[in-house]
């Protein structure tokens, strides 16, 4: 471990994915009286996974509110306040736990803006991703996010990420999806200082390579990373793009990347039906036809609910070795 | 009043079982044998073996990601339970559910349930089949007070009250939602009389003890079998562990526990009137300690050597596949 870092001068270790939150949301919080928080045991607690602890503790309860188990309520009493001037951070927990609130999420947060003119600030956190739990705690629900208009949607996959787009999130006027993964949860990384707010809709390449990209986000970059350094043994090179949020999605970086390329995977972890990849697949070959060498090519999970047995969950959602294989079949055309 | 004699003795029999089971699995949990861990209910036995025990055995039951207690009380055999959170394939959901997704809907056990809150309203729709159907049974929704907050609770209890549903709603509540204390997140602190609010017989009983909680049920069940619609049961009761097995936090006091262990234990305190009322010896008691221990070692030995769920599986059973699949 690195024992100074430039661009965490207070900190002798680099923080936590958690902590990288807690910082972005500190920072805007000192500026902005307006943000405030609200979830299920967040005071004492600091959340499920650490991500406000001691934020209570320091702006008070009037900020960071514990919440009664209501989740329509809460988004409710986000969505309203947002409407009234506020910008809340209502947190889900798990973004299963949205389910309970999607009338709030989609018919409601999502339109207001369209149809009365009114900015809606408002953050929906929660964890997201497959780890274990099973069938009602590791639904990937992104795409349906991003398929509804008046939504943008954050996946960051490493601390910098979640502290810049958090920032970015509590300067925006509209409503944002912020999903973590569970599994990242505890992974340390760098982070920026209080000016540095990465904007929704910039992919962060993560690796450059020579022959071939995979494009991804959150959890599935850990894995495209094991599979770069497998590939590199076979002699293949590979970029990996990070997209950081899904809507707004940064298209120009997917083209650049499939017009570099012409070989060109897209990989996450939710059921590959309806996903977000077929979409970057989808608009990715009409916008770059000539320039492909072979069909972009999709790794995802399948039709079907995550099991508790870790075996089966495995199982359902891609490996490694998924990744390697769907390269190399990318190299093949 | 006495206890009938051999009522009293399975009925104590069946909560040893339970703790047994919830300090065995605990302990597994931590060396890793239980795949997402589990959710301990010791010290909440009365609320399931009372319900259970009032209840036919052709009924319906639906419940939280708390119900071990209400699975093994409602007569899921513990190594089929204990294999389920072992995520093996001789589970009731076949390795797939684990602790939270316990389950014999054939055995009118409609499940556990990873949403807070969804138990109730599954419930409900049972009784509304029962009610179609025109048979002699009855529903039992199980809901924690922290799921009481959930909206969906209360559309289902108002629903059922319309329709006169042979629905009894029981509030498991241990009075902690994970760290928060119920008082915190409660309006009017009164959940049997938000319950009444909705226009049904409402009480607030003593969890910890098994025989109120038998009567009460008793009688709710009777009153949904002759028509009479739903009853509402807040059955106060207590948790001895963390809300997830490993956690301890800071938000209640030892002594708060220990005073609940040594003064309420619903085990001890039904033990004690038995044993007072020479329904049962101690030697009696010992013996039954001691074969329901035996019980749950056979149950961990099964889970243990039971196979792993096959992974060429995982798209099994996603749907029927009579209207047919994309090919
Ligand atoms: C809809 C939903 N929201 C939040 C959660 C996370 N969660 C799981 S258990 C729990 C506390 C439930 O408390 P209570 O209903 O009192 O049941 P207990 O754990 O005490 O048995 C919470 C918040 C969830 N599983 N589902
Ligand atoms: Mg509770």
């Amino acid at each position: 471990m690195s024992t100074t870092t430039p661009t965490t001068p207070t900190t002798q270790q680099n923080p936590t994915y958690s902590e990288a939150f807690q910082s972005g949301v500190r920072e805007e919080m000192k500026l902005n009286p307006n943000i405030f928080i609200l979830g299920t045991d967040l005071v004492e607690r600091g959340g499920h996974f650490a991500q406000v602890k001691g934020i209570a503790q320091e702006f008070g309860v009037d900020r960071v509110k514990d919440s009664p188990i209501s989740e329509a309520a809460m988004v409710a009493a986000g969505l309203g306040s947002a409407m009234y001037g506020c910008h809340p951070i209502i947190d889900l927990n798990f973004i299963d736990f949205s389910l309970g609130a999607m009338d709030e999420i989609i018919n409601q947060a999502a339109k207001i803006r369209f149809m009365f003119n009114r900015p809606v600030p408002l953050v929906i956190r929660a964890t997201s991703g497959v780890a274990l739990g099973g069938a009602h705690h590791c639904n990937s629900l992104e795409s349906l996010f991003a398929h509804t208009a008046g939504l943008s949607v954050a996946v960051p996959s490493r601390a910098y990420d979640v502290k810049g787009l958090i920032k970015t999130a509590l300067r925006s006027p509209d409503p944002v999806i912020f999903l973590m993964h569970k599994k990242l949860s505890g992974v340390r990384g760098e982070i920026g200082d209080e000016n540095t707010f990465i904007p929704f809709g910039s992919a962060n390449k993560v690796k450059s390579g020579k022959d071939a990209a995979i494009i991804s986000y959150g959890y599935t970059i850990v894995s495209a990373q094991k599979a770069a350094q497998n590939l590199a043994e076979q002699g293949i090179d590979v970029e990996i793009i990070d997209l950081r949020t899904l809507y707004p999605l940064d298209t120009d970086t997917i083209n650049e990347t499939v017009q570099k390329f012409g070989r060109v995977v897209v990989a996450d972890e939710a059921p590959m039906f309806g996903s977000i990849t077929a979409e970057i697949a989808a608009t990715a070959s009409e916008a770059n036809f000539k320039h492909l060498k072979g069909p972009i090519i999709r790794v995802g999970a399948a039709r079907a609910p995550l099991s508790a047995n870790p075996q089966m969950s495995e199982a359902a959602i891609p490996s490694v070795n998924d990744l390697v294989e769907a390269v190399k079949k990318v190299m093949s055309y | 009043m006495t206890t009938d004699s051999k009522w009293g003795k399975e009925t104590l029999r069946q909560m040893l079982l339970i703790r047994n089971f919830e300090e065995t699995a605990d302990k597994l949990t931590l060396r890793g044998k239980v795949p997402g861990g589990m959710h301990n209910s010791s010290g909440q036995e009365a609320v399931a073996v009372g319900v259970m025990s009032a209840l036919d055995p052709k009924d319906v039951i639906a419940t939280t990601h708390r119900s071990h207690h209400h699975t093994i009380a409602k007569g899921m055999p513990v190594n089929i339970v204990m294999a389920e959170l072992f995520t093996k394939a001789t589970g009731c959901s076949g390795g797939r559910g684990a602790s939270m997704h316990l389950a014999d809907v054939e055995n009118g056990h409609f499940g556990g349930n990873g949403i807070v809150g969804a138990g109730v309203g599954i419930a409900m729709g049972a009784a509304v089949g029962i009610k179609q159907m025109g048979h002699k049974k009855v529903a039992v929704g199980f809901v924690g007070d922290g799921g009481v907050n959930t909206g969906r609770t209360w559309e289902a209890v108002n629903m059922a009250v319309i329709y006169k549903l042979p629905l009894i709603i029981i509030v498991d509540n241990n009075q902690y939602a994970v760290e928060t204390f119920v008082e915190r997140v409660t309006g009017g602190n009164d959940i049997a009389k938000r319950g009444a609010g909705f226009g049904l017989p409402s009480f607030t009983i003593d969890g910890q003890d098994v025989e109120e909680v038998h009567k009460y049920t008793l009688e709710a069940r009777n009153r949904a079998l002759a028509g009479e619609g739903p009853t509402f049961i807040n059955a106060l009761t207590y948790r001895y562990y963390g809300h997830n097995v490993g956690e301890k936090g800071q938000y209640r006091t030892q002594e708060e526990i220990a005073d609940w262990r040594s003064h309420r234990d619903p085990i001890d305190r039904f033990s004690a009137k038995l044993i007072s009322e020479g329904a049962l010896t101690q030697a009696d008691y010992e013996a039954m300690i001691n074969s329901v221990a035996k019980e749950i070692e056979e149950a961990v030995d099964f889970a243990e050597k039971s196979p792993l769920p096959d992974v060429s599986t995982i798209l099994d059973g996603v749907d029927s596949g009579l209207l047919g699949a994309s090919k």
